[in-house]
């Protein structure tokens, strides 16, 4: 195959730069491979490396500093048949860091080259994130205190299947690269090379100290054992096409008047663990049964099962506006959290409104009608209190009827779940 | 007639479903984290993508990477996640790649509460991208909203090449409502358009006549460039001040030209009413009530509900407050949009109504500011 370097742009690189042995390499692994241009895509961010997209005739992506991993991840996750390849920097490696350990945990099929030069060329050689402490750099003394990363231990204990340590000046740098980009995975190479126009001004670095100092370092040539498994595509399509299709939206009908053909404010002054919001939709649906356009606007704690749970539901013959309620026509005082939560709009109550309270609950003084019932007495679990005071209100044909409540319940429940919820609502009794 | 109870989140995920949406990725923050959940549920069993990113910079990463292979993409956050997106809208702007942005609002600045409603995020999501240049901000009323103007967004996105906001609020997004879908005209659905084919392709020319480049999704026969570097027709970076000048400006102008044909809006015009109440989102709600209290009592007011906010449809807001002498803006915030308003009719008296709380602003405060002339 010929080769997919650009020739309308010959790739210019400083003299002496490691990335244009990497491009040669990446070139003729892709003359190796029999790939065309269409059927590859070269993403890369910021900096030297990001050059490299510029040169190929493939498909590219050139996008922000660190990013190209997300980038990549969206395209392949959308056309798995692409060979995605991936350039990047030892500066991108660190600004998107936790994109590269996210790659490594995903395994989603992405060659990452990292064209590891231990600085920042292209802003005057500060130090990056494998910046040796003792090297000279344009950042003065600050990464004298740093530790470089191994790129190839991080992504390894990352979950990297495929992890590569390389020196630019292997002669079997191509190889090793299309090895990684058959590779079904996620593979990372890890390349070192020297960067003339900025590290090696004030640093010695040669082809043959790289060579030393990798050797110094565990070896990285491939699969990694321990993170051997599905790639990340292939799995999510498996799992996905065993996902069901998700019910069909529940529409129901209006097949009931209400009780009081004007707009109806409810408020459920409750607990988290008492059923609140459920509550609160059994009351919308009871709504819908009568035609009634309605809202719940919910208020709870980031608590689950303690704290506040208070619902608002306004039930209206027309369409609804303002969704918050000043003037409640009834409030459900169930928990003494709930009331405390809401103290301030008791003494703007007045007889219009009534209030269902469960016995034991301290109310503030207000004017509204109050209505008690002792929901322990008839050996009603708090769980159940938001239910049974819907059936109390049932019962006292205000807001709903027991129709209503009831056709609600077949809405939302199932088998046992709603016999018990019938059962509960017709023994509830209304005491005083 | 059927209703079903749906909150503004599952909306708007319904919304960019029946608008042909199909990967999105997100990250979880309360109040947008059931529009991730809905996602999930429905468009794995559709052939769709729905991934959690590690972060939101992810999140949006992604959905450029799958937009730019040819899917409608979407994602959703909240205000601290759009400050996390901000690079990202800017690399949709300038290199013109589809996305629908949703930002359920919650109470600022910064992590704020995230149980509380709030606009505050109207100008951010205007201005929050390097360079300044426009983008489009929908802003849904209710839940019937939330899916249209989702629908709507897709559209504009697809045709305009373009990033689309819905600014959404913790008040629509997580309030339930009913709602019957039946009932709901969807709009027609607009696709990208694809150049003529067997013609060489450059990614960034625009057909004679037009203001949008063609589209072709990488992985086509055709190569494609994608470049968040300022760049000529070719995909290529460019240095040349004429090129460069003449691609801005056409960034700008492919938007404030075009808004007259969605300046999607409520209008409550009444004959000799002084007093125009000009409001956007769940605010409108209760701006509606006062309008309706005010005909009763027999002292009529307009009442203008903006559901394009950016760019600013200017020539809407200009006849529909020609016969107004007063202006009262309300919004979720302590002052942002009324800039625009004070921009465009410097002729009225402006008045401004605003609250940032976390609470609603009620009926009767909306009442007070405009029975205060």
């Amino acid at each position: 195959m010929p080769s997919l370097l650009n020739t309308s742009r010959p790739p210019v690189f400083c003299p002496g730069c490691a990335h244009d042995r990497i491009l040669h390499a990446l070139d003729k692994t892709f003359q190796n491979m029999g790939l065309s241009g269409h059927q590859t895509v070269i993403v890369s961010d910021i900096g030297c490396s990001g050059l490299f997209d510029t040169f190929f005739h493939t498909h590219a992506l050139h996008g922000l500093h660190g990013r190209a991993l997300t980038y990549a991840t969206g395209l392949k996750m959308a056309r798995p048949e692409l060979h995605v390849i991936v350039t990047m920097g030892d500066g991108g490696l660190g600004i998107g860091g936790a994109h590269l350990l996210a790659a490594c945990r995903r395994n989603l099929d992405i060659t990452l080259l990292i064209l590891n030069n231990f600085n920042f060329g292209m802003t005057g050689g500060q130090f990056s994130a494998t910046t040796p402490a003792e090297a000279q750099v344009g950042s003065d003394f600050l990464n004298r205190m740093e530790k470089p990363l191994d790129i190839c231990r991080v992504t390894s204990s990352a979950g990297a299947a495929y992890v590569v340590r390389s020196s630019a000046y292997q002669k079997d740098l191509a190889q090793r690269i299309e090895s990684a980009v058959r590779f079904e995975g996620f593979a990372v190479l890890d390349i070192w090379g020297v960067c003339p126009g900025r590290y090696t001004k004030r640093n010695r670095l040669t082809p043959q100290t790289i060579d030393k100092s990798l050797a110094k370092l565990p070896p990285a040539d491939g699969p990694v054992a321990e993170n051997t498994r599905k790639e990340y595509g292939r799995h999510y399509r498996e799992l996905a096409a065993d996902r069901k299709q998700a019910a069909p939206l529940l529409k129901i009908e209006a097949i009931f008047d209400p009780p009081d053909p004007v707009q109806q404010e409810v408020i459920l002054l409750g607990n988290a663990g008492q059923r609140i919001i459920t509550a609160g939709e059994i009351l919308c649906f009871a709504g819908l049964t009568a035609g009634l356009r309605v809202t719940q606007k919910n208020e709870y704690n980031i608590t689950v099962m303690r704290g506040h749970s208070i619902s608002e539901i306004i039930l209206s013959p027309h369409e609804i506006g303002y969704t918050g309620i000043e003037k409640p026509t009834v409030i459900l005082a169930l928990s003494q959290e709930g009331v405390d939560r809401r103290v301030r709009i008791f003494n703007q109550l007045d007889s219009d409104t009534m209030i269902i309270k469960a016995r034991g609950i301290d109310l503030p003084s207000c004017h509204a009608r109050i209505h008690q019932v002792d929901f322990k007495k008839q050996r009603i679990k708090a769980v159940n209190w938001a239910l049974a005071a819907l059936a109390v209100l049932a019962k006292l044909n205000k807001v709903i009827h027991i129709e209503m409540l009831q056709s609600a319940l077949e809405s939302k429940f199932k088998g046992k779940t709603l016999a018990a919820a019938l059962d509960l609502v017709r023994e509830v009794e209304i005491d005083h | 007639m059927a209703l079903s109870l749906m909150e503004g989140n599952e909306a708007i995920v319904r919304g960019a479903i029946s608008a042909g949406c199909r990967f999105f990725a997100g990250y979880p923050i309360t109040p947008a984290t059931t529009i991730f959940n809905a996602m999930l549920k429905l468009l794995p069993p559709l052939g769709g993508v729905c991934l959690q990113g590690e972060d939101e910079i992810a999140s949006i990463g992604c959905c450029l990477g799958a937009s730019m292979a040819g899917l409608k993409a979407m994602t959703a956050t909240s205000g601290p996640g759009i400050s996390l997106y901000s690079e990202h809208i800017s690399f949709a702007i300038g290199s013109e790649i589809p996305i629908v942005i949703v930002d359920v609002q919650r109470l600022g600045p910064s992590t704020g509460s995230a149980t509380r409603g709030a606009d505050g995020d109207i100008n951010f999501l205007r201005w929050g991208n390097s360079g300044g240049l426009p983008a489009v901000v929908l802003a849904p009323v209710d839940v019937k909203d939330c899916f249209l103007l989702t629908m709507q967004a897709f559209n504009l996105a697809e045709k305009l090449r373009c990033p689309v906001f819905i600014a959404s609020n913790k008040e629509i997004g997580m309030t339930r409502e009913s709602i019957d879908v039946d009932a709901i005209k969807k709009p027609e659905i607009i696709e990208r358009a694809a150049p003529p084919p067997h013609e060489p392709f450059l990614p960034f020319a625009v057909p004679p006549g037009g203001q949008v480049p063609y589209f072709l999704p990488i992985g086509d026969k055709r190569l494609v460039r994608q470049t968040s570097s300022t760049h000529g027709a070719d995909g290529y970076i460019t240095t040349d001040p004429d090129e460069i000048s003449k691609t801005l400006q056409r960034l700008k102008t492919k938007l404030l030209s075009t808004v007259d044909r969605y300046s999607f809006h409520e209008a409550h015009l009444k004959e000799n009413a002084d007093t125009l109440l000009l409001t956007y989102g769940v605010t409108a709600r209760a701006a509606l009530d006062v309008f309706k209290k005010q005909q009763k009592l027999g002292k009529p007011i307009s009442l203008l509900i903006l559901k394009t906010l950016w760019p600013v449809p200017e020539n809407l807001i200009r006849e529909k407050a020609a016969q107004a002498k007063r202006v009262v803006v309300v919004e979720m915030n302590l002052g942002q949009y009324v800039r625009e308003i004070e921009r465009i009719l410097p002729g009225k008296k402006i008045d401004f109504c605003g609250q940032m709380d976390g609470r609603l602003i009620t009926p009767s405060r909306i009442s007070e500011v405009v029975d205060h002339a």
